[in-house]
């Protein structure tokens, strides 16, 4: 670990984030779960939320149970005790049939280019890493993936889309993510996917937590069809308006 | 009396949200917090009904026009901002309860002092919760009378259970006064390390302007910019009254419908009741940031809290 972490870091009246790395790795990852789960033990009902996110856990608990010095000192148990996640509590790796497609995601051929390869590689390319929920944010399910291959980098758009459709696959840098419901959306699309990421109505709501393990399958159309995807193209309403 | 009674919404304002305490427990799933912009006025709005914390009330942004109409007898609550309320006509004042009979019209105009007021029922406004919360947040469509979100509109029904209870009204030394300039304190925070020493003192010491973009997310000051040493970071959860400092140097605190996770570094957290004062600026008021500390900042919300506890006196009105 780099020198001066893990740091307790006041974040206001009644939060401390946690910093436990200084840079973005895959392996952060059991150590942001483990760390917690063990918050839930050691707070109890005076825990308000947890946020985690590839490096750090922000930790806002209530602040009528504890003061900042007994907060602090509870995390400051945590982390001595602190052991990570092992293979075990990782779960299944989850799929994502993902249609790559130019109707549905225009920066295929852009990513074809950039990375000169052909689009069978770069479909290739972009479902055969098993990649790690480092963050959900920007909206409900929404799950920053990583790392993307070196070869597929691009850029985010320089002109963010108005309303990207939901299941829209997409890529920015060295990470891929799909877009729960519509939105506005600056990544690069070169798919869609059928799996349902975000639902109000199932236990947990979220298909994707953080830590887990994803994996992106190339389905065909007619595949994409029957899992309930919807094969509508893109349409730019608003092209080049920023 | 326990019968189920409403208001009728006969006309809908630019912005009226149905608000509990917020949405907890599913941040780290990307959904966020919400809640009353000024947990301050919210709090005393549910504190003179005497209903437990967390109770739905309505938060009513500007006024403009908004219609309620009683279908039964019941007392209500209004805190927070003057927005020129009236019932029937006749000068409705913020602060304290008040009846309200089968017919009655309580309508809302223009903001005289403050942008937000709150709306308060006998046991809070009734509506099924979304993810543990009725809180609305428009952006992610949860919430609200109908789970999606929606601001209210018109042939809406605000559902709640009538009673009778003794009018109040909050001491005067717990109301704030929204036209005067607030000093907003200001928790220190990780990166205040990195602002060099000429932008920190111009942080504590000149005075930011509200710009246009202010909304429920978060409030943009203006002001003579600050620098920092580090222009973005991995990024990491928010806290409420985060003031962040994108590269613009122009700071941007971040209220409840902020997004979970953000990577611009901050020059630390705006208390609570400070995020209160700061939801009811409009756009060109004076603000100055000043420095508490965490112990202190925690004795006045204690404070704060225990003065809800205590309750309201009785009105002097009838």
């Amino acid at each position: 670990m780099t020198e001066g972490l893990p740091r307790l870091e006041s974040a206001g009246l009644d939060a401390w984030l946690v910093r436990l790395f200084a840079s973005i790795d895959e392996a952060n990852m059991p150590w942001i779960t483990a760390l917690m789960r063990d918050c839930e033990v050691a707070f109890g009902a005076a825990l308000i939320d947890l946020v985690p996110s590839y490096t750090t856990v922000l930790v806002h608990y209530d602040v009528m149970c504890l003061d900042g010095r007994e907060a602090r000192d509870r995390l400051a148990g945590v982390l001595r005790g602190l052991a990570p996640d092992g293979e075990g509590a990782l779960g299944e790796v989850k799929e994502l049939p993902v249609w790559y497609d130019a109707s549905v995601g225009p920066e295929l051929e852009r990513l074809q280019a950039a990375s000169g390869m052909e689009r069978e590689a770069v479909v290739a390319a972009h479902g055969e890493p098993e990649y790690r929920v480092f963050a959900l944010g920007f909206a409900p399910g929404f799950a920053f993936l990583g790392r993307l291959a070196e070869a597929l980098v691009l850029p985010r758009l320089d002109t963010p889309r108005k309303r990207v459709p939901a299941g829209s696959v997409g890529v920015a840098n060295r990470q891929t993510s799909a877009y729960p419901r519509v939105s506005p959306g600056g990544w690069n699309l070169i798919g869609r996917t059928s799996a349902r990421l975000f639902d109000r109505r199932r236990e947990g709501f979220s298909l994707l937590r953080v830590g887990d393990r994803v994996r992106f399958v190339a389905v065909g159309r007619d595949e994409f069809e029957r899992l309930g995807g919807d094969v509508s193209p893109l349409v730019e309403r608003d092209a080049g308006k920023p | 009396m326990s019968e189920t009674t409403a208001l009728h919404v006969e006309r809908a304002g630019p912005l009226a949200l149905l608000q509990d305490a917020g949405r907890f427990g599913v941040r780290r799933l990307g959904v966020t917090q919400g809640g009353p912009a000024d947990l301050h006025a919210w709090a005393w709005a549910n504190a003179l009904l005497g209903n437990g914390w967390g109770a739905p009330v309505l938060e009513i942004a500007l006024g403009g026009g908004l219609t309620l109409v009683a279908e039964d007898d019941s007392t209500l609550a209004l805190a927070g901002a003057d927005l020129s309320a009236t019932l029937d006509g006749e000068p409705l004042a913020p602060w304290r309860s008040f009846s309200l009979r089968a017919g009655q019209c309580l309508a809302f105009a223009a903001p005289r002092a403050g942008l937000r007021a709150y709306l308060a029922a006998p046991g809070g406004f009734q509506a099924e919760p979304v993810l543990g919360s009725v809180a609305s947040v428009v952006r992610e469509e949860l919430g609200g009378l109908d789970g999606y979100g929606h601001a209210l509109e018109a042939g809406d029904r605000l559902e709640f259970v009538a009673a009778r209870r003794t009018l109040r009204e909050v001491p005067v030394d717990q109301r704030l006064d929204y036209p005067g300039m607030p000093w907003l304190a200001l928790i220190p925070g990780a990166q205040v390390g990195d602002f060099p020493g000429e932008s920190l003192y111009r942080a504590f010491n000149q005075t930011w302007r509200v710009d246009e973009r202010a909304d429920r997310m978060g409030v943009r000051l203006a002001g003579a910019p600050l620098a920092c040493a580090i222009d973005g970071m991995i990024s990491e959860g928010i806290a409420l009254g985060a003031v962040q400092v994108p590269p613009d140097g122009q700071p941007i605190v971040l209220l409840n419908d902020r997004q979970t996770i953000g990577g611009y570094p901050r020059l630390g957290a705006l208390t609570p009741l400070a995020c209160s004062r700061l939801a009811q600026c409009a756009p060109g008021q004076a603000v100055r940031f000043v420095a508490q500390s965490r112990e202190r900042a925690q004795r006045e919300h204690r404070r704060f809290l225990a003065s809800l506890a205590e309750g309201a006196p009785f009105s002097r009105g009838g």
